[in-house]
């Protein structure tokens, strides 16, 4: 069997794929101030989401991935280029932080509500919404607890629940499960896979881990460290839903290999 | 805990007893003279052949103490909230307002009394001068220390300054408020007498420096007994005030065990209901 066909530097999905764009990335460029002069933290990087696609950003640590995602988040701003998010804009994407900054003095239902307060609707009307939501991820019974008396990884789950609560086309992601170990990560991975392939939401999802990228993504984005670019733009293609199983299959494996290699030789060209 | 519980009354009053058994066997053991420290059986009779003297000079200290409370709390936390919002109010009216944290307050007093008289409204300002600064103080840090998380989230959120400021930044500075409230109230008692000592016709001051003009120590006892125990139900008030505010805080949460317990999956892939439904 062949080593998976891997595109080449064409950084946009295939010209058969007639579904509309929900991201464009174009030419984005971040230059830092330090002590030291400037540092460029991203390249020019051009990249174009549709809607309903599950993408990756895949590289090592402080490679300027975790930039691009607040960039595209309207978090910080470009320094050149820009980015055009269709439909509601910034108005509709939610945000899962690497930690999940839960306020402890909320309840876990009014944290889920929280951006609902934020934008001036409600509360009260999504408060089933909530429910639900809490539900699906298998907190029923935990809307009135204080974030204190979760663990790491249901806490996890209501931050995600409420990047979710306003029904946004864009879910943002910084390493979510970073922080957590990996029988948890693995069960949040499926569930994240299942909500997403049943809500039509297009995914920017930010990590360091090749087979946590492999798993969930359409197509895999590496991005290379100082300065960020993107090195290659892998497709991933797997029937879903997928099994965690599929992480022992053969393709799963090279796949892995192929962007295991792609990660050492921007390491070594950075040392180099 | 249930334990300890039961005890923590008991320990606290039994402790105070204890005080007041001291005071009185060091009083008839070394034989001290009672017009420099009278026993408390003395003290008592005073105050109890006095009910409704003592009684109103209390609650004439007590109503000046809440009254110079109050508006530091009002206008502490509003000056916070000013400085923190605004580069330019830091520079200039923190700067003030640390400069004037320097100046010995009580010396302020003779001030007070030309400026605004000898009735009660120089006592609460000496109180407000003397227990502000620990609020603005407390209240800046507190509301400095939104973390760099916090303030994404609000962002992301789309939240307009106002959310921000009382849905994150308030909340989250709520301990530190706190924290300053329970200094300023003591505070606030202080500044109350020391307006009295001033000039004053009334309240527990005012009966301290004229007792102690006719040498009726018993009396200057009086109303020192009287003054911690004004303090000491006010410090509590502000301890159950904190039960109450910040339930959430690390320190008000006991050791409970943290819950560790994987949550129940959900069954197979319920998601698909919610979103069709949505």
């Amino acid at each position: 069997m062949a080593v998976p066909a891997v595109s080449d530097v064409d950084h946009n999905p295939s010209l058969s794929d007639d579904r509309p764009l929900a991201i464009e990335i174009d030419g984005v460029g971040k230059v830092y101030q330090s002590s030291d002069g400037a540092v460029t933290a991203l390249g020019s990087v051009n990249l174009d989401i549709r809607k309903g696609e599950f993408i990756s950003l895949l590289g090592p640590s402080g490679c300027g991935k975790t930039t691009l995602l607040r960039i595209v988040a309207g978090l910080e701003e470009a320094t050149t280029g820009h980015v055009h998010l269709h439909g509601r804009g910034l108005d509709g994407l939610g945000f899962v932080f690497q930690r999940d900054v839960l306020l402890n003095w909320l309840t876990i239902i009014d944290n889920v509500l929280l951006p609902i307060d934020f934008k001036n609707k409600k509360p009260k009307a999504y408060r089933d919404r909530a429910r639900q939501l809490l539900a699906t991820f298998g907190l029923e019974g935990f809307e009135n607890k204080r974030p204190w008396e979760l663990s790491g990884g249901m806490r996890q789950r209501a931050a995600i629940c409420r990047a979710l609560i306003d029904d946004p086309e864009l879910l943002l992601m910084d390493e979510p499960f970073g922080a957590l170990d990996a029988l948890t990560r693995d069960e949040l991975n499926v569930e994240l896979q299942s909500l997403w392939q049943h809500s039509n939401k297009t995914a920017l999802f930010v990590t360091h881990s090749i087979s946590e990228a492999v798993f969930l993504s359409d197509r895999v984005v590496v991005v290379s460290d100082k300065p960020g670019r993107i090195v290659e733009v892998l497709d991933i293609d797997f029937a879903r839903p997928r099994s965690l199983d599929i992480r022992e299959e053969a393709v799963f494996g090279r796949y892995s290999r192929h962007l295991r290699g792609l990660l050492e030789q921007t390491d070594a060209n950075h040392k180099g | 805990m249930r334990a300890s519980r039961k005890w923590r009354v008991p320990a606290e009053l039994w402790t105070l007893a204890a005080l007041l058994a001291l005071w009185q066997g060091a009083v008839s053991l070394l034989r001290v003279p009672e017009i420099l420290v009278p026993g408390v059986n003395v003290v008592f009779e005073e105050i109890v052949s006095h009910p409704d003297f003592y009684l109103a000079q209390s609650m004439h200290t007590l109503s000046n103490t809440v009254m110079a409370f109050v508006l530091s709390v009002v206008f502490g936390v509003g000056l916070a909230v000013a400085i923190v919002s605004s580069t330019f109010l830091e520079k200039t009216l923190y700067t003030v307002l640390i400069a004037l944290n320097n100046v010995p307050k009580v010396a302020l007093a003779p001030l007070f009394v030309i400026w605004l008289g000898t009735g009660n409204a120089s006592k609460i300002a000496m109180g407000v001068m003397i227990s502000i600064f620990a609020i603005v103080i407390d209240a800046v840090l507190g509301l400095r220390s939104l973390t760099p998380d916090m303030i994404d989230l609000g962002r992301s959120m789309r939240g307009s300054r106002f959310k921000m400021l009382f849905k994150l930044r308030l909340p989250n500075a709520l301990p530190s408020i706190i924290a300053g409230m329970k200094v300023a109230m003591s505070l606030s008692l202080v500044g109350a007498i020391v307006g009295e000592f001033v000039a004053a016709q009334n309240g527990l001051g005012y009966v301290i420096m004229s007792a102690q003009g006719a040498f009726q120590t018993d009396r200057v006892f009086a109303a020192i007994l009287l003054l911690a125990l004004i303090g000491t139900a006010l410090f509590y008030l502000m301890e159950w005030l904190e039960g109450v505010l910040i339930p959430w805080h690390e320190s008000r949460r006991g050791h409970a065990p943290k819950s560790t317990a994987a949550p129940p999956l959900a069954p197979v892939s319920p998601t698909a209901k919610i979103f069709d439904a949505a």
